[in-house]
């Protein structure tokens, strides 16, 4: 789960990482409430959308005084913003960081992860701040130092001093960067946050080191011990379908094409949609119904399906394992029933129940094509909707 | 043979109160298992009957703690259908008991937990399959998961896959060609778990029993480009490989919590050109593992070997 940068910062801000002092906007006369109350000679504007980039979109704006920050408000609230991370259609800004403008004398870069090469927490550091970390990994490599952290002893105040020696952080201020740094450690693992990251961190010229930008997200998996977390959700930066979909425990994911794809795991679910490519057609979704898939979740499922405009076509390809191949049949037909099906549909059944589930669909009188393999059933969609 | 588990495998299963423990132990005595007890806290002394299809009926013990299943029943193997909040806690417990294979099915166990687990694990003897994954079966011997066991054949090609219904299909596809299959291991959808690719491909490589191998990926991480360079230093039977995720875009998770592509690393392009340069022949889609397969085992003259 993401949560919006001054969220992060907040977040940070209880485990004593060191952040710039800002408030949350959500009108003009906000922000420039929040300006008054900063004080100081400079103020950043910041658009809160949940997609880096913002600062090349235009999204970050340096207030000089209480007109500015009115202005850059006004501005900026309900403007879309289209950057690297928010697709063609862009995103909508509805609320504003306003924060103290602080004296940059260096960026730097630090992120936390979780390594799948070590099964261990990595903390990641560079001296290449401010820029796209993934571009850095791929020109210098060797400007990216990662820190493996022992779970058993957390992340140990030497490997922090080494990471800040490494990125050069000058001297007098590694001691700083150090507290940083294990604050951070402190903050990502008690949150069970997937990543953590600071681009840039500064050091300042009044001696300070802190976080500019905090981007924290979090493991979906953990989110049952973190309410305070789970009340950060904004359900306007996420896909209303994905929304409706996690309502009945569907993993639903909207994507650009107009296949509309229904299936059981995860893996088959991907897999269905690159042999939906493979002949020439685009997928409009990832959509995984599980393993317990009940009637009433495969009808949710179809809405949902149906609800994208997008959508020209639906195949639904079905492995039943534990889950019975005249239940998702059942389902199919029911919502097809109830939805009035008006649009191609392709099912390929396979394992358990296959013969009942079959015949349920031949019998239920609706157009329905029957598809032997997932080949079949792809080339098929693909043929219909063209 | 087989690899990890046969017809001589004690079994428990930890969280068999549950409906889905149960449900499971009843299908895994149905194929022939041997369930010989569960585990739920607070439960020990109970037992806990299931009625079979065939008619037979079987009374499972309950006990308080792995330790007390491990030194009434004998087993050397656990099934853990513990809730994610949970199930970290279940599996270090097997691990202290000393058991030789604990297969995970649980889904949805948060990432850090399993970062404790693989620490905790080191240096102990237990080997760990999963979690978030259908099982290990070997065929018609032993089912211990959640696959379905009628679509699997007695036979000799391994099956090591990322995904629980990806497996099925390509299990389905050799099945309705007359191969089987020696063993079938689900490692599991999670970043960090406890078998990787390697660890499986090794065992069926020493596997006399084995003699070609369906290895199934998917998109993030490098496991999938380890097990390539692996393959081509030291395995010594054929390997198919097939990669999920072609389609998928960069920094979605599908489903899978492993599954996601991050910084243009782990994309599904990468993964089939090490593999196709490592000597592994990918199937250009899911429907074709098993015709890659076949073709694979005609060209080094195994077909006949592998079918019947």
């Amino acid at each position: 789960m993401n949560i919006h940068e001054y969220q992060g910062k907040e977040v940070l801000r209880q485990y004593g990482v060191a952040v710039p002092r800002g408030k949350v906007a959500f009108t003009v006369e906000e922000a420039v409430a929040a300006a008054k109350e900063l004080g100081g000679p400079v103020q950043v504007v910041k658009a809160q959308i949940h997609a880096g980039g913002r600062g090349k979109a235009g999204g970050v704006k340096i207030a000089k005084s209480l007109d500015d920050v009115a202005n850059y408000a006004k501005e900026l609230l309900g403007k879309v913003l289209v950057t690297h991370q928010t697709g063609p259609e862009g995103k909508e800004v509805k609320r504003l960081l306003i924060e103290e403008g602080c004296d940059i004398k260096k960026e730097y870069y630090i992120g936390v992860v979780v390594d799948r090469a070590t099964g261990r927490v990595v903390m990641m550091g560079s001296e290449e701040g401010g820029m796209d970390i993934e571009e850095v990994a791929a020109h210098s490599p060797e400007k990216i130092i990662k820190v493996v952290v022992d779970p058993a002893v957390g992340l140990l105040p030497f490997q922090a001093r080494a990471l800040a020696n490494d990125i050069k952080i000058p001297g007098p201020l590694v001691g700083k960067a150090v507290g940083f740094m294990l604050a951070l450690y402190k903050a990502f693992e008690d949150k069970d946050c997937s990543i953590a990251e600071i681009n840039p961190l500064v050091v300042t010229g009044d001696g300070n080191v802190m976080a500019l930008d905090a981007k924290l997200n979090f493991d979906s998996n953990a989110l049952f011990r973190h309410k305070d977390i789970l009340e950060l959700r904004d359900l306007d930066e996420e896909d209303p379908k994905e929304i409706q979909a996690s309502k009945f425990d569907l993993s639903y994911i909207a994507l650009e094409g107009n296949i509309g794809c229904m299936v059981n795991g995860a893996g088959l679910a991907m897999a269905t949609m690159d042999i939906i490519k493979y002949f020439g057609g685009s997928p409009a979704n990832f959509l995984d119904v599980g393993g317990g898939a009940t009637k009433e979740k495969v009808t949710e499922a179809f809405k949902i399906i149906l609800s994208d405009a997008n959508v020209k076509g639906i195949f639904v390809n079905i492995f039943g394992g534990i889950m019975k191949c005249d239940i998702i049949a059942e389902g199919v037909v029911a919502a097809a029933r109830e939805l009035g099906l008006d649009r191609p549909l392709v099912v390929r059944l396979e394992g358990t129940n296959v013969a009942k589930g079959k015949e349920i669909l031949n019998a239920s009188g609706l157009n329905i094509v029957a598809a032997d393999s997932m080949s079949d059933g792809a080339q098929k969609i693909v043929a219909l909707v063209k | 043979m087989s690899i990890l588990i046969d017809k001589n495998t004690k079994v428990i299963t930890q969280g068999i109160t549950g409906a889905t423990g149960a449900f499971h132990a009843k299908g895994a005595l149905e194929y022939g298992t041997q369930m010989v007890g569960g585990v739920t806290p607070g439960k020990g002394g109970q037992t806990i009957d299931f009625d079979l299809e065939n008619g037979k009926k079987v009374t499972l013990p309950i006990f308080n703690s792995v330790k007390e299943a491990v030194a009434a029943t004998g087993a050397t193997a656990s099934v853990i259908y513990v809730a994610p909040p949970f199930a970290a806690d279940s599996i270090m417990e097997a691990v202290d008991a000393e058991l030789d294979l604990v297969i995970c099915i649980t889904e949805g166990i948060p990432v850090l937990d399993m970062v404790k687990v693989t620490r905790y694990m080191e240096g102990k003897k237990t080997r760990l399959i999963g979690p978030n994954c259908p099982g290990v079966i070997t065929p018609g011997e032993i089912k211990i998961g959640i696959m379905p066991g009628y679509i699997h054949k007695k036979g000799h090609v391994g099956v090591v896959s990322r995904s629980g219904t990806l497996t099925y299909e390509a299990v389905h596809q050799l099945t309705t060609r007359g191969i089987g299959q020696s063993s079938a291991v689900g490692i599991g959808g999670d970043p960090v778990k406890g078998s990787e690719f390697i660890d499986i491909l090794k065992l069926f490589n020493e596997d006399p029993d084995t003699y070609a191998v369906i290895m199934i990926g998917e998109i993030g991480g490098t496991a999938e480009e380890e097990a390539a360079e692996w393959i081509k230093a030291n395995m010594t039977k054929p390997v198919v490989g097939f990669i999920g995720g072609a389609t998928a875009p960069a920094g979605k998770r599908m489903g899978h919590a492993g599954a996601i592509i991050s910084g243009g690393k782990g994309t599904a392009a990468e993964k089939i050109a090490t593999l196709e340069a490592c000597g592994v022949r990918v199937a250009p889609t899911p429907s074709d593992m098993g015709s890659t397969l076949v073709a694979v085992l005609e060209d080094k003259g195994l077909l006949e070997k592998c079918k019947g």
